[in-house]
């Protein structure tokens, strides 16, 4: 499974297991900074860590602050290694942009319809610098 | 299209200091959101001095070294710790140190010291119809839907560098025609007598926000102004299960004078019919427990409570001791005419621990407790208290939350929808 995804914010290419999301999430309140991990109790992926994954996001919800921690995720190492994307959030990646201005080294961001999530689930996962999201066979 | 900057934001745009930063990071969040130019904007309000850690402290320090100042009027919300010294904060070292700096660097940036979630309510009240850039998701809501005032759900950072710019990218909520409402929230099937209960607009917000995500409805069915309380209440707890930046409600709000002024087009896209079973089903999402034996805490006041909120809590206590605290977070703007009447000793004698410039669910306050139980009538904190206080949560009015306090266990009148 290979697909072409639009670049939202560059960044440094990744490969992760896929962690795809099955509901929105609030990155404040529902994820760790310091870890990583999904806190959100409510969340069907409560537990997991989404540090060096390929995090497929539906979407997002709740606190302007997800851009800090995000960012705060990048500076302490525990970022996913790429964000893949249904549709822009101009919330959630101003954390990378910012990590960006302040030259901390950030994954990528892309853009990928969610119907074509499914295909990456339980897969390793690579995003390339050109944008291409592949499953390994 | 393409954003297209002014000469002269190029030229801010190219520099190395902290107003080059600022209109970087504002030029790439408009390129991102396909926003055509920049826009003048005539306030913020600033979300990002909350400490989460390390990083934001160090960007805000990087702005102050590059000599950045806001330019326009910039209110702050909460930080992580109490200036006032009402509440003891256990945030350690060296992170109670990191978030000092961070408050401080933010202040030094030329922000006005509100620290408060409520800042609408602190004396920032941005004209109907004037263009602002706003964080702190139920701050915006209440500016867009309340105010009328214009507002996209500004990011931590994206908000200061609006502040040091004076710009904010054309898009969204800014424009007219994404204003209006594409659905309809007709709560007309519910009985008159919980619309006037005060858990009505914490619900019906917990529901719309669920119902809604991120599209613009007009309530219908409500036939009396619930006061600004409840409309705070009803958008913060629909910012928080749902990306809701803007609602409407008819004859309430000013941009809905009625339905048919504010919806799209001549036909609603849908009508979510709500009946006493969603509102029931809504109202048991907000509690993570059944009924326990017990209550360890009680927490109100997000948004941060008003002065007329310290009324009711101060009417409903009635002089009693409390056996479990309730913790009541507010703004200086709200402590101040408490401490004037002499009414924090009298709560603060009652067992109320009040806590201000923060909240209980951003900032370590309430003990940490495997197991614990805490009881709201905000169904924000229902919200986010599982997940940043490990305590569960029962939902319950302000009534049943003081009452469960003053016996240690909890308390349920029941308000049939």
């Amino acid at each position: 499974m290979s697909a072409r995804a639009e670049i939202l914010v560059p960044g440094k290419a990744g490969e992760g297991d896929a962690l795809v999301l099955t509901a929105p999430i609030s990155f404040w309140g529902g994820v760790d900074p310091s870890t990583g991990r999904i806190a959100d109790v409510r969340h069907p992926q409560h537990g997991e860590v989404i540090a060096g994954r390929v995090l497929f996001l539906p979407g997002t919800i709740g606190s302007s602050s997800a851009s800090a921690v995000l960012m705060e995720l990048v500076h302490n190492g525990r970022a996913p290694a790429a964000l893949v994307l249904h549709e822009p959030d101009a919330i959630l990646l101003l954390g990378l942009i910012v990590a960006r201005e302040m030259g901390w080294e950030t994954p990528m961001a892309v853009r990928l319809e969610r119907g074509a999530f499914d295909s990456y689930r339980g897969a390793a996962v690579t995003v390339a610098s050109d944008g291409a999201v592949t499953a390994a066979v | 299209m393409s954003l297209v900057l002014s000469p002269e934001e190029q030229a801010i745009a190219a520099g190395r200091d902290g107003a080059g930063m600022a209109m970087r990071i504002v030029a790439e969040s408009a390129r991102l959101l396909g926003a055509p130019r920049l826009i003048p904007i005539a306030s913020t309000h600033v979300d990002g001095a909350l400490y989460h850690g390390d990083s934001g402290t160090l960007f805000a320090e990087r702005l102050v070294e590059g000599g950045a100042k806001v330019a326009v009027r910039s209110t702050l919300n909460v930080g992580a710790l109490d200036l006032m010294g009402c509440s003891r904060i256990r945030l350690e070292e060296p992170q109670r140190g990191m978030a000092r700096r961070m408050m401080e660097a933010y202040r030094k940036l030329g922000c006005e010291q509100s620290w408060t979630c409520a800042p609408y309510q602190a004396g920032h009240r941005p004209a109907l119809g004037s263009d602002v850039a706003w964080g702190e998701s139920n701050a915006v809501v209440f500016c867009n839907s309340v105010l009328g005032a214009r507002t996209n759900r500004y990011g931590d950072f994206l908000d200061i560098a609006c502040a040091i710019t004076a710009r904010a990218p054309d898009y969204g909520l800014h424009r007219t025609e994404n204003r209006r409402a594409r659905l309809i929230f007709d709560v007309s099937g519910l009985s008159p007598s919980f619309l006037a209960s005060e858990i009505a607009w914490p619900v019906l917000g917990s529901l719309y926000g669920r119902e809604v995500g991120n599209a613009i409805a007009v309530v219908r069915g409500v036939t009396a102004h619930p006061g600004e309380d409840a409309l705070k209440a009803f958008g913060a707890a629909a910012a928080s299960s749902g990306a809701v930046g803007l609602f409407h409600v008819a004859g309430v709000t000013p941009e809905a004078p009625d339905v048919e002024a504010i919806l799209a087009g001549p036909e609603p896209e849908a009508v979510i019919r709500v009946t006493p079973d969603m509102v029931a089903t809504a109202r048991a999402g907000l509690s993570t427990t059944a009924a326990t034996k017990t209550i360890d805490a009680v927490a109100i006041g997000s948004p941060h409570l008003s002065h007329a909120e310290f009324d009711s809590l101060e009417r409903l206590i009635a002089g009693r001791r409390l056996a479990v605290p309730i913790y009541a977070c507010t703004g200086r703007h709200a402590l101040a005419l408490l401490e004037q009447d002499g009414r924090r000793k009298r709560l603060e004698a009652s067992g109320v621990v009040i806590v201000a410039d923060t909240c209980v669910v951003v900032t370590p306050i309430m003990p940490d407790l495997a197991g614990g139980v805490l009881m709201t009538n905000s169904g924000k904190f229902a919200h986010y208290a599982p997940g940043n206080t490990g305590y569960a949560v029962l939902y319950a009015s302000l009534a049943d939350c003081v009452e469960s306090a003053v016996l240690g266990k909890p308390v349920f009148t029941d308000i049939a929808a």
